[in-house]
């Protein structure tokens, strides 16, 4: 399968584990990734704050290049240009993937607004039509289209005895501006991935809050504390390791672990991890290609734990059944998705 | 450009705000139910919950909202757009709000003051090389904006290098002048709507 | 229906050739309505200029009785043959002009109308466009009604009989307030019980009385009634017919007991060894037996056999039930039956559905275990129920210390429901007081966008829970979460909302949270609506003919709705719809005979090849074939004038009365007064 790419400007250096373990991973699974040549910064969050139109631009000028190149070739004259596909564009940082699918979806909506952002991509000889495009998050490609089979099928050391925290933090499943491949207040595809590798994922009901973004720059006192609520959740479910899908949740709950343990008193000691490194551990890959020893906190003494029970002492029974004797309890309601675990 | 469409009701600050946002942000439609505010993830930190922004946005009080920090401390996580059960597209409407308080200079007063600087600096890599600067944004950042916090965060800049998660120069895209000609257009069509 | 003016008969003048009719035509303003966007004056001005037309005149009203005197006056002072109206649409006053040409001596059906106002003064803004439609509009109802013919209305007998769909609180009261007054009612319900959604309740706001003590008697009414007859645990499949004779197929699904013997002494119940969930009376709170009834006042009595959790029809073996009932009531080999019913109405009464919490995650139903829906909690509360009144904890033992009663899931919201579902604001009160009452310590909190308690006596109750110490914080809830920010919130459900009154998030601690869940369109209520051939509307619930002036009526005669099948509705509301549906259909009963539009198809014998095709594409099974001379023939009694035929049939030997083929074309040439002919260009 074809797809054009978009690694973000995090990706390049920050998380270039992200984008090594990435790589590594689509070529396991036959998912070809043609880098969009000489995109530009999305804007992140700091663009549309300070300059409306260029933040539009910004990723106009991303996504005509990118329709541009992956443009269906017309090979056969006779196949009428509807029946080629829309070509797809895989983003694997969340903040890059809300941009670029926003900026589509709103020019698609916005004749006016697509007109004047033509208007100045004309200045540089550019042009996008919106529509051209199918944005998709890298989780989104690897869950639907490789598929959890064939995943599945690859895996040669199952992460049996890690107890992995799913984080999806918010822009992958919110506000769905391409549609939303999962549900945007629980999703659980990242949890079924992480159990078709054989890890076992806790309960995080935290999963889908947010990190803070960019506000471990800006106020500490914001950043801090919502990075303790989800490292305080993680660690309560034990938690061995929390697996991620964005760069900047990686780095803020990676890096600012220790400012967090300085600041509340508290001792937490979660490596955070893309989901493409633990996939590729279970591919069999080496920890070298995937970029594993580059986050602070040292993901090495959790990953030893593969291959063993990963029992706990004590599970933290929040919201389960308790199967007791003489069990008066009420029944739970029914879950349609249960039967599937 | 999207009040054009709608009988011009309300505040000439409500129909401000709509105006300067580029899809229409539906804000017209809010019942006040307080979604919005409950599911701020730093709503406890902002002088206002955003629902009382909107409802100050339609009694027109114009320079009380452009001071408030509320916009500044909003982290983009879209709960509130999400939840919102008459679709306003709140985040979208925050973003509106820190643009008009930077262009009235009113940012710098509220108590969130880093965050334009923030923006501006990232911004000014992006201008400059196509792409974001990490080692050049964090320490002109906190060079010039906040020198005394810069022991802090020291540390941090020092593990990135050693863990090669920081590049010590700039990664400039090949067609600059493109992009650069591009973002020139759009500050014009900006200024000239 | 009460325009109709059956006693004086119609004295029309004989059937002049069409250049000899004198038209009148009557331009309505509708106060504003149309004279907003039409030049009415303009358009009556020049309707007067045309062919035929002997008068025009423009008038603020039409409706108004001044209105249609001006007509009444006009046919008989000016010799009138033919009336064209220019108002509104048809279904709202057609039966109004025609009462005034029939008052004044002209056949009803040479009276001809041109909707102006929902086709064209409500369409635009455009003045000189509208103002030309309507001319348009004007001159083909001229050119029609000048080759309209007089007909007379078929009059047919009113079968007595009423079919009512639905045995709750609605359907209860219509079929008591029927049978009360004479006539035979059967009673439909698709569940094994009569009650509804009421049964489950415990206590009912404002009040609290009871529910079973309010409703179980008009049960037992019902089902002792000479004029009731109960069919439970069946349903309609198929109608045929028209009003005052429809014809109805009731499927009865087997309950595997055999009725005349059953005493209901409820042995099989207690023995049978296989007891399961009950997601459908106890909403996944309790459990009942493969062989039960859905409480112990059921009516009727007979319990019914879960065929999908019975041991004996899984496994083939069992026959705990068989064995020891004393009358040899239990037959497995029971088969589902079908029954024809005659009826002359049909009252469609078959409620709503709750709202499926689990469409909002957030709240986490079914994933935080003291989260409950409001049903749930009314199971909860019910001394006939799981925990047999006690308000307890999921864990059956636990009394809560704390309560959060959350307003508005799945109502007042775009993503789910948008409108508001009336009736949970009243009921979150009554649990407030019902915790109060069970759990004299327990703190209880209403999160609410609006307390909206417009009813007799619902502000006194809301003032009455106030003062018992409810906390009411005004903020629609954004989560329901178990994750603990810090030690007051360790082990405790956190409620987190914007207290809007002061502008601040607040997060409240407490044991168990009740979701207020909102009332939904049964799922599969356009299945139903198309099986009785009615309207729904964009959420499912069924449409009424008019929603102020005629909400238990349909726009298909002889068939209405009660209830919350209608919209969101109390008790209150359902009792007086049933009543409002009943009243309607026992003054229908009264006339004996209903009119019936003379609108009907006929063919003309000679012009018939027998090609038979006119035979299928009927609904109404109107149209037989007379094989010996190979002719078709278009019952007139069945007929409903639906015109399928006359466009189906190839020889052109069928003709839709009051729609003839010239009728029809002169009215197309009419509407196309100003084009150049031969250049109509199809945009």
């Amino acid at each position: 399968m074809q797809y054009g790419y978009y690694p973000g400007c995090s990706l390049e250096r920050n998380a270039g584990a992200y984008h090594d373990s990435t790589m590594a991973v689509a070529g396991v699974l036959g998912l070809q990734f043609t880098e969009v040549d000489d995109w530009n910064c999305c804007g992140a969050t700091e663009f549309f704050s300070v300059h409306q139109m260029q933040a539009y631009a910004l990723t106009g000028r991303n996504l005509a290049l990118a329709a541009d190149q992956f443009a269906p070739k017309a090979a056969l004259p006779v196949i009428p240009v509807e029946a080629a596909e829309t070509p797809q564009l895989v983003a694997p940082c969340s903040a890059c993937y809300l941009n670029l699918s926003k900026v589509d979806r709103y020019l698609a909506s916005s004749p006016e607004l697509a007109a004047k952002v033509n208007t100045a991509l004309d200045a540089g000889g550019l042009h996008y039509d919106p529509g051209s495009l199918r944005v998709r998050h890298l989780l989104d490609v690897v869950v639907n289209d490789a598929g959890y089979d064939a995943i599945a099928a690859r895996v040669q050391r199952a992460l049996t005895g890690l107890r992995v925290a799913p984080y999806y933090g918010c822009l992958v499943v919110r506000p769905g501006f391409q549609g939303q491949f999962d549900d945007p207040e629980y999703p659980t595809t990242l949890d079924k991935l992480m159990r078709v590798l054989g890890a076992k994922v806790v309960d995080f009901p935290l999963k889908a809050h947010c990190c803070g973004g960019h506000m471990t720059q800006i106020s500490e006192d914001v950043a801090l504390e919502l990075l303790r609520r989800l490292l305080k959740n993680a660690a309560e479910y034990q938690a061995d390791v929390i697996v991620t899908l964005c760069p900047m949740c990686q780095l803020n709950l990676d890096v600012f672990q220790s400012a967090v343990n300085r600041r509340f008193g508290t001792n937490f000691n979660l490596p955070v991890l893309f989901f493409t490194q633990l996939m590729g551990l279970a591919f069999g890959l080496a920890p070298e290609r995937l970029g594993i020893g580059k986050e602070f906190v040292a993901s090495r003494p959790a990953l030893a734990k593969i291959g063993t029970s990963g029992e706990v002492e004590q599970e933290r029974a929040v919201g389960k059944r308790a199967k007791r004797r003489n069990d008066q309890s009420l029944p739970m309601p029914y879950m349609p998705e249960e039967e599937e675990r | 450009m999207s009040a054009s469409k709608k009988p011009a009701r309300g505040s000439v600050f409500f129909h401000e705000v709509v105006g300067a946002t580029a899809v229409d942000p539906h804000l017209e439609a809010c019942l006040q139910c307080g979604t919005c505010g409950g599911s701020c993830p730093s709503g406890n930190d902002m002088e206002h919950t955003p629902r009382t922004l909107f409802a100050m946005i339609a009694a027109g009080m114009r320079e009380t909202v452009l001071r408030s920090n509320t916009p500044w401390y909003c982290v983009s996580c879209y709960y509130c757009t999400e939840r919102c059960p008459q679709e306003v597209h709140i985040t979208d409407v925050m973003y509106t709000l820190k643009r008009l308080a930077i262009k009235e200079g009113f940012s710098r007063q509220s108590s969130a003051a880093q965050a334009p600087a923030f923006s501006e600096t990232f911004m000014e890599h992006v201008e400059r090389y196509g792409r974001s600067f990490e080692l050049g944004l964090i320490t002109r950042y906190f060079l010039r904006h906040r020198p005394l916090d810069t022991v802090k965060i020291a540390p941090i800049g020092a593990g990135m290098l050693r863990r090669k998660r920081f590049d010590l120069t700039p990664r400039k895209i090949r067609q600059i002048d493109q992009l650069q000609a591009i973002l020139a257009r759009a500050d014009e069509l900006e200024r000239s709507p | 229906m009460s325009n109709d003016q059956d006693q004086i008969p119609p004295i029309s003048p004989p059937h002049a050739s069409p250049d000899e009719e004198r038209v009148g035509v009557y331009v309505c303003h509708c106060g504003s309505n149309i004279a907003r966007t039409i030049a009415v004056e303009d358009v009556a001005v020049w309707a007067e200029q045309q062919e035929h037309v002997v008068v025009a005149r423009d008038y603020k009203f039409m409706c108004s009785s001044l209105g249609q005197e001006l007509i009444e006056q006009d046919i008989q002072a000016k010799g009138l043959s033919r009336v064209v109206v220019a108002a509104c649409s048809p279904h709202m006053h057609e039966r109004t002009f025609r009462g005034a040409c029939q008052r004044a001596g002209l056949n009803p059906y040479l009276f001809e109308m041109a909707n102006i106002r929902e086709l064209t003064s409500w369409a635009t803004d455009d003045r000189e466009a509208a103002t030309s439609k309507a001319k348009a509009q004007v001159k083909g109802a001229i050119e029609r009604a000048v080759l309209q013919e007089p007909l007379e209305p078929l009059f047919v007998d009113i079968n007595p009989n009423t079919l009512v769909v639905g045995g709750g609180i609605a359907g209860l009261t219509a079929a008591l307030e029927l049978a009360d007054s004479g006539y035979h009612v059967y009673l439909v319900d698709r569940d094994s019980s009569i009650g509804g959604q009421m049964a489950k309740l415990d206590k009912t706001f404002p009040t609290l009385d009871c529910a079973a003590c309010i409703l179980t008697p008009k049960m037992v009414d019902a089902a002792n009634h000479p004029n009731i007859t109960l069919m439970t645990w069946s349903e309609v499949v198929a109608v045929d017919g028209f009003v005052g004779n429809f014809s109805v197929q009731v499927r009865h699904k087997p309950r595997y007991i055999i009725e005349d013997l059953c005493t209901g002494c409820g042995t099989c119940i207690e023995k049978c060894p296989s007891r399961v969930l009950d997601q459908h009376f106890e909403v996944g709170l309790g459990y009942h037996k493969a062989i039960d009834r859905n409480f112990p006042q059921a009516v009727p009595k007979y319990p019914v056999i879960d065929t999908t959790h019975c041991i004996y029809f899984q496994r083939g073996k069992c026959r705990a039930c068989q064995v020891v009932c004393p009358t040899n009531a239990i037959d497995f080999t029971q088969k589902e039956t079908f029954e024809q019913l005659e009826v002359g109405n049909i009252i469609l009464a078959t409620g709503y559905e709750q709202f499926d919490a689990r469409r909002v995650p957030q709240y986490g139903y079914g994933r935080l275990a003291n989260v409950f829906t409001s049903m749930e909690f009314e199971r909860m509360v019910n001394a006939a129920g799981p925990t047999s009144g006690q308000v307890v904890l999921r864990d059956g033992v636990s009394a809560p210390q704390s309560v959060g009663i959350i307003h508005c899931v799945g109502s007042r919201d775009k993503n789910y429901n948008e409108y508001c579902s009336r009736a949970c604001c009243m009921a979150a009160l009554k649990f407030a007081h019902l915790v109060h009452e069970r759990v004299p310590d327990a703190e209880v909190y209403n999160f609410y966008i609006d307390i909206r308690a417009a009813g007799k006596h619902y502000e006194e109750f809301y003032h009455r829970v106030l003062e018992e110490g409810t906390h009411f914080i005004r903020g629609r809830v954004a989560e329901v979460t178990d994750a603990a920010r810090g030690p007051g919130e360790e082990g405790k459900l956190i409620i987190q909302a914007e207290d809007t009154l002061i502008g601040k998030q607040r997060r409240i601690p407490v044991d168990m949270v009740v979701l207020m869940v909102g009332m939904e369109a049964r799922h599969d209520s356009r299945n139903v609506a198309s099986t009785f051939g009615l309207g729904c509307d964009f959420e499912g619930w069924f449409t009424e003919r008019h929603a102020k002036l005629d909400p238990v009526v349909t726009m298909t005669e002889g068939i209405l709705i009660a209830g919350a099948c209608q919209g969101p509705k109390a008790i209150p509301e359902s009792v007086a719809q049933g009543s409002a549906a009943a009243a309607r259909v026992a003054g229908l009963i009264g006339r004996r005979t209903i009119k019936l539009e003379p609108v009907r198809a006929s063919i003309e014998a000679a012009a018939c090849s027998g090609c038979r095709i006119c035979n299928n594409v009927c609904p109404y099974h109107a149209i037989v074939f007379h094989e010996a001379i190979k002719i078709s023939e278009v019952i007139t009694a069945l007929c409903q004038g639906c015109g399928a035929c006359v466009a189906a049939c190839p020889s052109a030997a069928i003709t839709g009365a009051h729609f003839t083929r010239e009728q029809v074309l002169s009215q197309i040439d009419g509407l196309l007064w100003d084009m150049q002919p031969g250049v109509l260009v199809l945009a």
